[in-house]
């Protein structure tokens, strides 16, 4: 068998079940139009609502989760938003090609992957931050009911305890 | 004014959109920037609204007023909320 290695990420501090879900602007991109958009006015209108980061659109784990998450049907239940740096025009694209009824924020400079406690050093390449994978499920008053970061990489949520969280929501 | 009542439908890098934005900048405005498709065939949210694919595209739900053409969209925002505009 070929060796392979998974790593293992640094302990963090972040958000977790129980917390408040720190506010934030960012663009929100759907398919026809991004524009800025409040995570707290977001919840307001349609929490319960599962906020995914994810690595960079185009790594394999983003498109992974993305596919996971339709195939278990999570997509279908609430509403799903992503995270990441990728830009507008990516995410774009990124809900062309997997198909997912979803909305995905930009967030360039990470600060979202900061105030949740999911900064990723990109794997020492020079001036990248990115988000880690992780899933906050929020309810209506902004309060983080299920939380999964990863601890390692590539890591994946455990579908079966995020869809039985769901279950206990929607 | 609530910045929920004024969309401006634009593109990134866009002059005809950057004169609207200057002009809703003077007049003190708020307004909702919603940035679009580059594609000209796959703008279909603006195509809704308007019934034409061009961007600059502004809906004032104050008014019900949804148009397009900066010169338009510019002549609009002046006399509707320019001084001794309507509103």
């Amino acid at each position: 068998m070929v060796d392979f290695e998974v790593t293992d990420l640094p302990e963090t501090d972040h958000v977790a079940a129980g917390d408040e879900a720190p506010e934030f602007t960012r663009p929100l991109v759907g398919e026809e139009f991004w524009e800025d958009r409040s995570f707290a006015a977001l919840v307001d209108e349609e929490a319960p609502l599962l906020l995914l980061t994810h690595p960079m659109d185009g790594a394999f784990p983003t498109t992974y989760v993305w596919n996971a998450l339709a195939d278990h049907g999570i997509v279908d239940r609430l509403p799903v938003v992503g995270c990441s740096v990728s830009t507008p025009y990516e995410h774009r694209d990124l809900l062309a090609d997997r198909g997912v009824d979803a909305r995905l924020y930009s967030d360039p400079a990470a600060g979202v992957a900061e105030a949740y406690g999911v900064t990723h050093d990109l794997d020492g390449m020079a001036g990248v931050s990115e988000h880690r994978l992780a899933a906050f499920l929020v309810d209506e008053d902004r309060v983080v009911r299920h939380a999964w970061v990863a601890s390692q990489q590539p890591d994946f949520p455990d579908y079966e305890a995020l869809t039985a969280a769901v279950d206990d929501l929607v | 004014m609530s910045s929920d009542q004024l969309v401006l439908y634009r593109l990134q890098a866009c002059p005809y959109c950057e004169r609207v934005v200057r002009v809703l900048d003077d007049l003190g405005l708020d307004y909702r920037s919603r940035f679009v498709e580059p594609m000209h065939s796959e703008r279909t949210v603006v195509r809704r609204l308007t019934g034409k694919r061009t961007v600059p595209a502004l809906v004032d739900e104050a008014t019900g007023v949804t148009m397009s053409e900066s010169a338009n969209i510019v002549d609009y925002l002046r006399a509707t909320y320019g001084e001794g505009g309507e509103a």
